[in-house]
């Protein structure tokens, strides 16, 4: 059983704050972390590798600059068996279909390596860019079905299936899929520190580098800036929303009668 | 002279630290209150490798420094200076005396799975009438041929009932006084060996301290440790190691305060603005931090020595003098700065005030640092 997770270096959120006057994020002496939802992805495939340590193997890839080796170094420090830098200066500026499409030809040099992937997980977003399209984009480049949202995975006994639990917004939804799959993950389990042996053993382990030359066949135009189909225009910080309604009635007459309720209680009807 | 961690040390302290925010830091506040050993959080660590820091991998330790095993201490204890002190007396005085002095045998039987965590350490050589001066034991081993037969008690042992392996120093020779002393490794379940009483304390009350009964326990041959009459040695250089053990949870302590109160002084406000704009509590951070970062030198100079396998007992005895003192004094001046409220045990630093005393007395009183900076002195005429 291969599982290949991808991993993205983001800031630490939790530690950026607020330029008070301009409005613009303060980036000066965030730190860089492995994106939370990426931890969550792998955790998901350590468990895996827990009830079957002989059986199954995690592969761990980055796409990013030189500095990504440290998330990379953290997941092998957790349990993963071997872990791939995706990097080269052809590779910036690219937006989430550029990125997911070298993934998803470096997913092909990573099998020559490794031999092909039962599942490939993913975080269902990053908490940078918080767009969740890179998963999804990755799993229609490689012709994958993919499963979204996940908690929770779990394999049949003849390990070609797996049971995916997902969290939707009303409520959790079981679903079956046959491998191979890609499956992205939202927050599940706590995640497991690495013990200091392993830490140490993993700041000393090998990183395997792919680059632009060792992809051949990439249609230059769809990789890097130029190679976007996207463009960040502006950034700025969205008003604050309120919670929304949902309101649910069988009868059509009576949730709108309800709706019209809510819109007169804001003096909007 | 060089200042920096290494790469290594750098991650350590940063595991360290994230776990301890994590995980520690989180429930500190209710084992103190509830005065509850927290079992689950040693069994954490042992996973992970924080209960045998600086022994090598060949026995069951992480195979780090000493320095390393320093920083760790001091980072869990500026979030629990309770869980601190476990790591040190089962690190310090448990595991290393069995490092230094034990067998090969006895490193594989009880090395092994201390350094691994899989079972807990602790030292017992105070008894009631025998603490500064541990000549006064009145726990004797008796030589019955194959076996030594053990009669005594020990009272305030750090981590009491909830360590699987004991270094207890008796008597094996009354005449020799000093000299007369053994060292030998207990187990929890030897016959005849009970748990008295667990002593109510101001502070660590997390940290479980025991009296530790003997009444004839036979102890294997085997199970000394060291030579025959040399543990009063046994002790002293353990001790000297603890001392560097127990100096950086005092420093851990000290750094947790100053935290805290550098936190609150920048958001609680008096007469229009924050306290941190007044001037009297800028000089009283001023000298909290110097003499925070000054007796931090100190130690981990100490610990430096130590790892280069250089003697080491003046510096570690000034180590532990210093960063005692310094908890006192920072966590002193941390209430006092949260005023009121640091009083109360809604902050942490009331707690840690409770904590600080304790290093100033135990594994030697800050007057036995003294005597033995002055033994040093005694020796030379000139520093």
């Amino acid at each position: 059983m291969n599982i290949l997770v991808c991993v993205k270096q983001v800031p630490d959120t939790t530690e950026i704050k607020i330029d008070p006057v301009k409005k613009t994020l303060i980036r000066t002496g965030v730190p860089s972390i492995l994106n939370t939802y990426d931890a969550y992805a792998l955790e998901q495939a350590l468990q895996l590798k827990d009830k079957d340590p002989d059986n199954v193997k995690i592969v761990v890839a980055s796409m990013g600059p030189q500095q990504a080796e440290s998330i990379l170094r953290d997941c092998l420090a957790v349990g993963a068996e071997s872990a791939y830098l995706i990097t080269d200066r052809k590779f910036g500026g690219s937006d989430t279909y550029a990125t997911s499409y070298i993934l998803s030809q470096s997913v092909a040099k990573i099998v020559e390596q490794e031999g092909s992937f039962d599942m490939i997980f993913c975080g269902k977003q990053a908490i940078d860019g918080d767009t969740a399209q890179v998963g999804p984009q990755l799993g229609e480049h490689l012709g994958l079905h993919q499963i979204t949202y996940a908690i929770n995975i779990s394999l049949n006994e003849e390990k070609n299936k797996a049971l995916i639990t997902r969290e939707l917004d009303e409520g959790k939804v079981v679903v079956e899929a046959q491998l191979p799959v890609l499956v992205t993950f939202t927050k599940t389990d706590d995640l497991r520190f690495a013990s200091i042996k392993n830490k140490m053993k993993s700041k000393r382990a090998e990183i395997k580098e792919i680059n632009y030359d060792d992809l051949a066949g990439i249609d230059d135009t769809k990789i890097g800036l130029n190679g976007s189909p996207t463009r960040v225009v502006k950034s700025f910080t969205p008003d604050v929303k309120t919670d929304g309604i949902i309101i649910r009635e069988d009868n059509p007459d009576e949730a709108f009668e309800k709706f019209a309720a809510e819109l007169e209680k804001v003096k909007l009807y | 002279m060089d200042f920096k961690f290494t790469d290594e040390t750098q991650l350590l302290q940063e595991m360290v630290r994230e776990f301890t925010e994590k995980e520690i830091q989180p429930i500190a506040a209710e084992i103190d209150e509830e005065e509850r050993f927290p079992e689950e959080m040693v069994a954490k660590m042992a996973e992970l490798g924080f209960l045998g820091i600086p022994f090598p991998e060949e026995y069951g330790g992480s195979g780090m420094t000493n320095l390393d095993y320093v920083v760790a201490v001091e980072e869990i204890s500026k979030a629990c200076a309770s869980t601190g002190v476990i790591v040190s007396a089962h690190t310090s005085l448990a595991a290393w005396p069995i490092y230094n002095y034990g067998t090969e045998e006895q490193k594989q039987k009880y090395l092994i799975p201390l350094a691994t965590g899989e079972k807990l350490g602790a030292f017992g050589l105070t008894e009631p009438g025998a603490g500064t001066d541990a000549a006064g034991q009145e726990t004797k081993a008796e030589d019955k041929g194959d076996y030594y037969l053990l009669n005594g008690s020990k009272i305030f042992i750090t981590n009491g009932y909830y360590a699987d392996i004991y270094i207890i120093f008796a008597m094996t020779d009354r005449e020799l006084g000093n000299r007369g002393i053994s060292a030998f490794i207990l187990e929890k379940g030897m016959p005849g060996f009970s748990f008295g009483t667990k002593e109510k304390k101001m502070g660590i009350r997390a940290s479980a301290t025991y009296e530790l009964i003997f009444e004839d326990v036979k102890v294997p041959k085997e199970n000394l440790l060291g030579e025959l009459n040399k543990g009063f040695g046994v002790a002293m250089a353990t001790l000297d190691g603890g001392r560097l053990g127990i100096g950086a949870q005092a420093l851990g302590i000290a750094e947790g305060a100053f935290n805290a109160a550098l936190a609150y002084v920048k958001e609680r406000e008096q007469f229009g603005r924050p306290l941190a704009k007044f001037q009297n509590t800028q000089f009283r951070l001023a000298d909290m931090y110097s003499r925070i970062e000054s007796s931090k030198l100190t130690l981990y100079r100490a610990v430096c020595l130590k790892d280069e396998g250089v003697p080491y007992s003046t510096e570690a005895a000034m180590a532990k003098l210093l960063c005692s003192e310094t908890a006192r004094e920072v966590t002193w001046q941390a209430v006092q700065l949260f005023g009121g409220y640091g009083y109360t045990r809604e902050y942490p630093v009331e707690r840690m005030m409770r904590d600080a005393k304790i290093t100033e007395i135990y594994e030697g009183t800050s007057e036995v640092m003294k005597m033995v900076i002055w033994g040093h002195l005694n020796r030379v005429d000139s520093i």
